[in-house]
């Protein structure tokens, strides 16, 4: 065989010496070395939730009205309800520091009491939801087959009953209060959480680890609630994030209709609606409830987003 | 063998957010008219993103090219404009790629995906394109080719769908095709149906074939020379029974033990290449596989050994061909 | 013969949702405590007994809930009781006109313009326009619609003067109900668009395209925008449903005087058989822009499976 080297232009042959070609062997240390940290699946998408600037932002906005919707109305000296009527209309000064409504009363104690109200009815509407959409889902998911049939075509139907429409029905009919308002507001509102964690069920159950665990065994329960749910927690939490905004929405559509917590208690939306007649005049009236409104929207749907993009390994570099 | 393509000396690199992925390091390389020649590595060796470059397929940014020449028919392709580029795809070059269930467009009909090509680079009317692409599904063995033509991609099994890949890469007869892992994702049975598909069509229309893969079973059945990439650089090129009589890179000798033969013994184990290849943010400045070769020498890892040249078409880049290691390994 | 059958199950679905909410719509107004007439205390005993009888209030449920199913196959939702004299169904097409016209525009602006901004959006991915294009997608979506219509109100109409603030006269006053209401949809829109957009821009068959030669427009509008608008189509049947919500109140706010305005005004006038013929109108026209939706999908993504009914 006809062996000739090219010429090595960094160093040539006669740099080199036996020495250089003494025998080392694979290093298996170096080679072996893993290159990144490896971080538990939750961890490791709260770091990129972490990373994600906007998100983040959204999460401190949110906490921060949370926490003013509970601590707000209690750092004035002002009650929501009492009215004032030689401070009608007020404008925004150093004693109401959101000004004053059309009965007086102060407004920036009821501005966080209607975030509160929005919230408490936002959370609570989504909560529900999630307890049913988890359970009918996590059914009809798990059993397959007719049951699942079945099941999935009643949602399907009643999914298309307009949502809205009921609502009203309902509202018309049972006076408006909190608790019908959620009510109102869950009696289709779970059926998009049960197809999500329906979905992520029959996707995950034919797993090797789940088939591992029912061959070694472990009964329904346990197969649902340690193997199947909590790995279905992503987008279950994802979804669950979504709607909270969307209920605050329907119910700020509602109060417009008259249909929302009655005064004197107020929502964001009722006041919003309550305002529009004299907006004109009195802007700070629907300005700071159309802020906050806009902004616990805008909180939510960012950090649902970024909770998103941060649980999707499809994105993972 | 007068060559189709002359690679020279190409560089590609991909920004990422760490630093630069230098992905390809000086690759040279050709085809001759009616060769097929198979580029064979693990993944990240650099082999998919020469064949894009070739192809100019690759989005820049991230990707650039550093430097190097890739000539085909006499002219430089880096060289050329995107518009120029245009005329040159699927009319001189064809492709296809790995995986055939998301290489067609699933909401266009399958005949029209063939007839684009054709109507585009041979100005052929609706009716004649229409001919040819019936004509090309016959020839890559479709059966029902008209009834066919009129259906849509979901309606094809994988390994039909990479017929009619074939079909659109070949309808304008190029005189190079690349096919870029083109049996990885099917069926071993359909694997070699594809395999016997394009060297049917090979003969035809006289087409010369870069064939990329990681499967050295596909590269035994119908390559003619074949190259060996690991962590962006060619460690070994020769024919096809040079590479698989007489391999001299360590590397390519692990990639053949790690291959189960028919007439292997029940007693003689698979030997797998431990370990993984390199970060090419930051290559090593010596030979790339050093730290998962057997018989590394404290050279290997100083210094990236150039090309010993065995025959005409046998090429290695090893410290083990250098003189002085034989001396040492014999003494 | 499989789109026959599909249509045939999708319409029955539909027939289905529809008499489910025209029964809970009848029997949730009857669990009404009293009836609707008690709270008029003006009324005389005769009288009241005599519209219980006009109305058929004296029957037994049952017998109600039959002659209601069939006044409403005949297009007949009775008579107001809160106008006099008025057919809820006359009512209903008098003002329905001025909602639709109004409610059509926002639906084609809303595509239109949602479709080319998530487009831009995608094609500039990580660039200045498709930040400022999803910055106003999440504004879209985030404030209120009628809070955009009471600032565009107050800015455009009030300070401005370019527009009417209320009424209906000239085609300029579609502007800014149309604006209104089509900002959420936009919003979703662009953002469906865009996601969609930059999987496919992504997906092998683009490489495929590029494989062939094919010049980037014919790849952008051949094969980019014709899968990228798939999921735009699922959210046409949502959108009608969000533009009518949102029509209810920008009517209101820009005294229109359509549907929406005559919805607003029957519940809080608790004007039942009004609320019970409109509610069940619009529940009409929500499953109709559904049952469209889904047809309408079989013809653009060759990909669904006809044979039982339902979306593969």
């Amino acid at each position: 065989m006809a062996l000739h080297n090219e010429l090595i232009p960094q160093a040539d042959a006669a740099q080199l010496s036996p020495e250089d070609f003494r025998k080392i062997g694979a290093n298996e240390k170096q080679s072996e070395v893993i290159q990144r940290e490896s971080l538990s699946a939750w961890r490791d998408s709260w770091e990129r939730l972490l990373q994600n600037k906007l998100a983040v932002t959204a999460m401190i906005v949110m906490l921060i009205i949370i926490i003013m919707s509970i601590i707000g109305p209690m750092i004035s000296n002002f009650d929501y309800q009492t009215n004032d009527l030689m401070n009608t209309n007020k404008a925004p000064n150093s004693v109401h520091w959101f000004g004053t409504d059309d009965l007086g009363r102060d407004m920036f104690v009821r501005t966080w009491m209607g975030a509160r109200i929005s919230l408490t009815v936002g959370l609570a509407a989504a909560l529900i939801d999630l307890m049913i959409g988890v359970i009918y889902g996590g059914i009809m998911g798990y059993f397959g087959g007719r049951v699942d049939e079945i099941m999935n075509k009643f949602a399907e139907i009643l999914y298309s009953v307009p949502y809205l429409l009921v609502t009203i029905l309902l509202l018309v009919v049972f006076e408006p209060s909190m608790g019908t308002i959620i009510l109102a507001l869950t009696i289709t509102g779970w059926i998009n959480m049960s197809w999500i964690v329906r979905g992520e069920i029959i996707q995950l159950k034919n797993r090797e680890y789940v088939l591992a665990s029912r061959s070694m065994g472990a009964g329904s329960g346990r197969l649902l609630f340690r193997h199947l749910l909590p790995n279905a927690m992503g987008p279950i939490i994802v979804t669950l994030t979504l709607s909270v905004p969307n209920a605050i929405f329907s119910e700020a559509f509602l109060s417009y209709l008259g249909l929302g917590v009655q005064e004197p208690i107020a929502s964001l939306g009722s006041m919003i609606n309550a305002s529009m007649s004299a907006w004109n005049l009195y802007p700070w009236r629907m300005l700071f409830p159309a802020i906050l409104i806009s902004l616990t929207m805008l909180a939510f749907n960012i950090f649902g987003d970024g909770l998103r993009d941060a649980l999707d390994p499809k994105l993972k570099k | 063998m007068e060559p189709i393509l002359e690679v020279k000396d190409l560089h590609v690199s991909f920004s990422v957010r760490g630093g630069e992925v230098k992905a390809v390091r000086g690759v040279n390389f050709t085809v001759g008219r009616g060769e097929t020649i198979a580029i064979v590595g693990e993944s990240g060796s650099g082999k998919s993103v020469t064949a894009q470059t070739i192809m100019r397929l690759i989005p820049s940014p991230p990707s650039m090219i550093k430097q190097g020449e890739i000539i085909f028919n006499g002219q430089n392709l880096l060289a050329k404009s995107n518009k120029d580029m245009e005329a040159v795809r699927g009319k001189d070059i064809g492709m296809i790629f790995q995986d055939p269930m998301t290489s067609l467009n699933p909401t266009i009909k399958v005949g029209k995906q063939i007839t684009e090509g054709l109507i585009k680079h041979q100005n052929l009317s609706a009716a004649d394109a229409k001919k040819r692409g019936v004509e090309m599904l016959k020839l890559v063995g479709i059966k029902n080719a008209e009834a066919r033509f009129n259906q849509y991609p979901h309606e094809f099994s994988g390994g039909m769908r990479q017929r009619v890949m074939i079909a659109i890469a070949l309808s304008c007869q190029p005189a190079l095709l690349i096919a870029d892992e083109p049996t990885t994702a099917l069926d071993v049975t359909i694997q070699a149906q594809i395999i016997s598909v394009m060297k049917d069509m090979q003969q035809r229309f006289g087409t010369s074939i870069i064939m990329i893969t990681h499967d050295l079973g596909v590269v035994a059945g119908m390559a003619d020379r074949v190259m060996v990439m690991y962590a962006g650089e060619v460690v070994e090129t020769g024919t096809s029974m040079e590479i698989f009589k007489n391999p001299q890179h360590p590397y390519t000798r692990g990639l053949l033990r790690s291959l189960p033969r028919i007439d292997q013994r029940k007693d003689e184990p698979l030997v797998p290449i431990i370990g993984t290849p390199p970060d090419l943010i930051k290559p090593p400045i010596g030979c790339p596989f050093a730290a998962r070769c057997d018989h590394a020498m404290s050279v290997c890892e100083k210094i990236d050994p150039a090309a010993t040249h065995l025959s005409d078409t046998h090429m290695s880049r090893c410290w083990l061909l250098h003189p002085m290691a034989q001396e040492v390994t014999t003494s | 013969m499989l789109m026959v059958r599909y249509v045939a199950s999708k319409f029955f679905y539909m027939l289905v949702s529809l008499f489910i909410l025209i029964s809970a719509t009848f029997f949730l107004m009857k669990a009404i405590p009293g009836n609707p007439f008690m709270s008029e205390k003006a009324v005389p005993p005769q009288i009241r007994e005599r519209l219980m009888e006009q109305y058929g209030l004296n029957k037994p449920v049952i017998e109600q809930y039959g002659q209601y199913l069939k006044n409403i196959a005949q297009g007949n939702f009775g008579i107001s009781m809160k106008m006099q004299n008025k057919e809820v169904t006359e009512l209903i097409t008098d003002t329905f006109g001025a909602s639709l016209k109004l409610g059509l525009i926002a639906i084609v602006v809303s595509v239109i313009v949602g479709v080319l901004l998530g487009l831009v959006a995608a094609l500039y991915h990580r660039k200045l326009i498709d930040n400022i294009a999803m910055v106003l997608a999440v504004l879209g979506i985030a404030v209120p619609s009628f809070v955009i219509a009471a600032m565009l109100q107050f800015v455009f109409a009030q300070k401005a003067g370019w527009f009417h603030v209320s009424g209906f006269s000239g085609p300029l006053d579609y502007v800014l109900p149309v604006v209104a209401l089509s900002a959420q949809p936009i919003a979703f829109i662009a953002r469906l668009t865009r996601s969609s957009m930059l999987e496919v821009l992504h997906a092998d068959y683009i490489k495929t395209a590029r494989a062939k030669g094919l010049n980037w427009f014919t790849i952008l509008f051949r094969h980019v925008v014709r899968n990228g608008i798939l999921p735009v189509v699922t959210y046409l049947g949502p959108m009608t449903a969000n533009i009518i919500t949102g029509s209810v109140v920008i009517e209101q706010i820009f005294g229109i005087g359509g549907l929406g305005k005559v919805f607003v005004t029957s519940i809080s006038n608790r004007d039942y058989t009004l609320i019970m013929g409109v509610t069940i109108f619009y529940g009409i026209i929500l499953m109709l822009a559904r049952f469209l939706t889904d047809i309408a999908y079989v013809f653009v993504d060759p990909r669904i499976k006809l044979n039982n009914g339902k979306e593969g």
